[in-house]
């Protein structure tokens, strides 16, 4: 079977379903809206057209060359996900769920943000669609993304700051679950990423498998030839299966997704779930997870806090179990570095997310060599890093510098 | 030897219903949650249910939260958890059930952790986050043990899947009162009720209601319709705010609710 047609509830041995039995009935509702959804022309042609005239898809690529000449000389291009509407890919995924939301006839969408962007954009579009929208985040992340905190409130939606646990992303997950227990008949979960129950890997996929369907037909406009890799960051994995669906049966086409490797793989501070961890459950679904003897997860650390999650989507620990991706991390250090460089040299500020895929392509650009072509996720932009980057760099006047 | 089907069994016969009682293992400290779980069954509680510490417990509501995280901060491990059970199984003869997530289960090993359960007197598991579609491993592993399975049934699930629950489960059905987490609340809602009921119709030899409880008069007003009440997050503040005696003062009040 191609892997291009693998659907849930499991991918090998990962995925599932690992949740109170309150929420299976909301997941099958969501499930079977999604199933009927797929076949109906008029639900693919809403989703079209929001993309070409509110998000403004097609997004274009770049080839950047001046910073290729960092990666060995191969050939690197950009897919822009960060022109979309919003900053990020995570609107794709959010315009699809929020269209299903108004389907099944819920009138309050509820999310879980790490870096604020996913939050952005289900309070964008719960602007849009006239409904209620309430985002959790973890503590540490509403200070590290405060601007992202003023947009969502802004915009409408109630922002409530997850003080539990390591007061990151998966704890702001296991906030959003738990309203959704609660609240389940009026609520729909608008979840972030490629991980959770089914049926949410596989319909986040579908929302974001568009990045790797225009871009496979873009790079071979362009070069007249399919790309030797491809390259993504991976948080919970949804910009990079959105990117890597397109090519899974490409089989010269190298995968490689970059995990978090925070101040370093070999220490216990990163976010390096497929590099580390090991099989096990968390949020629903069975995949790679960064957890201690007992099965008690791990918190992750990561100077991006789109990224800064001990879990990762089944789909993602699949392909890596079939060896049809590679998962490798990036230090803190190394994705700031290649977010400074992409922005000197191209005049392009990626997310910090974003630049851990960038560093990637630096690392296999030098591997690979100049008959290379890299296609990297350019997944967000960087300007809801400001802060962090200024900080990191030195950048504000010292009686300014907080 | 008393196992959960013959206690609420027999609760039934003599009085209106069976008690269950819900403490973390290792909370405030691992020999004060022995010492409660003993006052609790001292007391009157029929059955046990000792809640491991987990780091994502994404069924529970702030009281349960706050009383694991510190466990988990003291430095809970599984095997405290089985120590738990045959510390309190030696001192009182009340069938004790482990409340579990799955992932410390799948990680210590389904079947080490079903013999491990076995040798330190304990009665089964309970599973928040497990439904019986997943359940494979588990079901194998309990068949062969003899240990009891509690699998959740909820106000919003099918009438398939309420038989699946019924066939899945053996001990009890955990009936959960109300759409949400663990918490006190001033009223149980009128869902356990018909949820209750709808699994008395497919079947379900008993049927033990949990979420929300915390007064004797809500323990009188679910064992009218229900072979079991289950009280957790107020037993867990009692012990937070006054100790082992307030546990003990708390599950004598509740236990008042099962003659009413
Ligand atoms: C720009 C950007 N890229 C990547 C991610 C990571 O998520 P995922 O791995 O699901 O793409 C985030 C998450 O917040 C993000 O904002």
């Amino acid at each position: 079977m191609a892997l291009r047609a693998q659907t849930g509830p499991y991918f090998g041995d990962f995925g599932g379903r690992f949740v109170p039995e309150s929420l299976v009935a909301a997941l099958d509702e969501l499930g079977e809206a999604y199933d009927l959804a797929k076949l109906d022309p008029a639900f693919g042609e809403e989703l079209a057209e929001l993309g070409r005239s509110y998000t403004g898809r097609p997004s274009i690529i770049t080839e950047v060359p001046r910073f290729a000449a960092h990666a060995g000389g191969a050939r690197v291009i950009l897919k822009r996900e960060d022109l979309n509407h919003t900053g990020s890919h995570k609107i794709n995924n959010v315009l699809g769920q929020a269209l299903l939301t108004k389907r099944i006839g819920k009138t309050r969408v509820i999310a879980e943000t790490g870096a604020g962007q996913h939050g952005v954009a289900t309070a964008t579009a719960a602007a849009l669609f006239g409904l209620d929208c309430v985002i959790y985040m973890g503590e540490v992340d509403t200070e590290r993304q405060a601007l992202n905190v003023a947009r969502m409130r802004l915009l409408g939606a109630e922002v409530i700051a997850v003080t539990a646990g390591s007061r990151t992303l998966k704890d702001a997950i296991n906030e959003a679950m738990r309203d959704w227990v609660t609240n389940v008949e009026t609520t729909n979960y608008i979840f972030g990423t490629v991980a959770g129950p089914h049926p949410f890997p596989e319909m986040v996929r579908d929302f974001q498998k568009i990045i790797g369907e225009e871009a496979r037909q873009q790079v071979i406009d362009l070069t007249g030839g399919l790309p030797t890799a491809v390259a993504a960051c991976v948080g919970g994995g949804s910009n990079a299966i959105g990117i890597f669906h397109a090519f899974l049966d490409d089989e010269g086409v190298a995968l490689y997704g970059f995990e978090a490797g925070g101040e370093g793989a070999e220490t216990e501070r990163h976010a390096a779930t497929i590099t580390k961890g090991r099989p096990g459950v968390l949020h629903g679904a069975r995949s790679y997870l960064l957890q201690d003897e007992d099965g008690q997860t791990i918190e992750s650390h990561s100077i991006s806090a789109g990224l800064d999650y001990p879990g990762v989507g089944p789909e993602h620990s699949w392909l890596a179990a079939l060896g049809r991706a590679n998962y490798r991390p990036v230090t803190d250090d190394a994705a700031m570095q290649a977010l400074r460089l992409l922005t000197r040299t191209e005049g392009i500020i990626p997310a910090i997310e974003s630049a851990h895929a960038l560093a990637g392509a630096l690392e296999l650009g030098r591997e690979l060599g100049p008959e290379a072509t890299i296609l990297v996720n350019l997944s967000g932009r960087g300007d809801k890093d400001m802060d962090t980057a200024a900080h990191y760099f030195e950048l504000y006047d010292r009686e300014n510098a907080r | 030897m008393n196992t959960v089907g013959s206690v609420i069994r027999r609760r039934n016969d003599e009085a209106s219903g069976a008690l269950i009682g819900y403490l973390p293992v290792g909370f405030p400290t691992f020999d004060e949650s022995v010492e409660a779980a003993v006052a609790m069954v001292e007391n009157g509680v029929d059955i046990l249910e000792l809640g491991l510490p987990y780091s994502d417990p994404v069924m529970d509501g702030p009281v349960i939260q706050a009383a694991t995280q510190q466990a988990l901060a003291n430095g809970f491990r599984l095997s405290d958890g089985f120590e738990a059970v045959r510390r309190i199984t030696e001192r009182v003869d009340a069938p004790v059930l482990i409340m579990t997530y799955w992932n410390p289960v799948v990680q210590y090993g389904v079947d080490r952790f079903a013999d491990d359960l076995v040798a330190a007197g304990g009665a089964g598991l309970i599973t928040p986050d497990l439904i019986p579609d997943e359940g494979a491993a588990w079901i194998a592993a309990s068949e062969r043990t003899g240990l009891d399975r509690v699998f959740l049934a909820a106000p919003t699930s099918t009438d398939a899947r309420i038989r699946q629950v019924i066939d899945a489960s053996r001990g009890f059905v955990y009936a959960v009162s109300t759409m949400g987490i663990t918490g006190a609340r001033s009223d149980v809602d009128r869902a356990a009720r018909t949820l209750v009921e709808r699994l008395s119709a497919a079947g379900a030899p008993a049927s033990c209601v949990g979420v929300g409880i915390s007064t004797a008069a809500q323990v009188a007003e679910v064992l009218a319709y229900a072979e079991g009440a289950i009280v957790g997050s107020a037993l867990v503040n009692a012990l937070a705010t006054g100790g082992v005696a307030a546990v003990g003062e708390l599950a004598a009040e509740l236990a008042r609710g099962t003659r009413a």
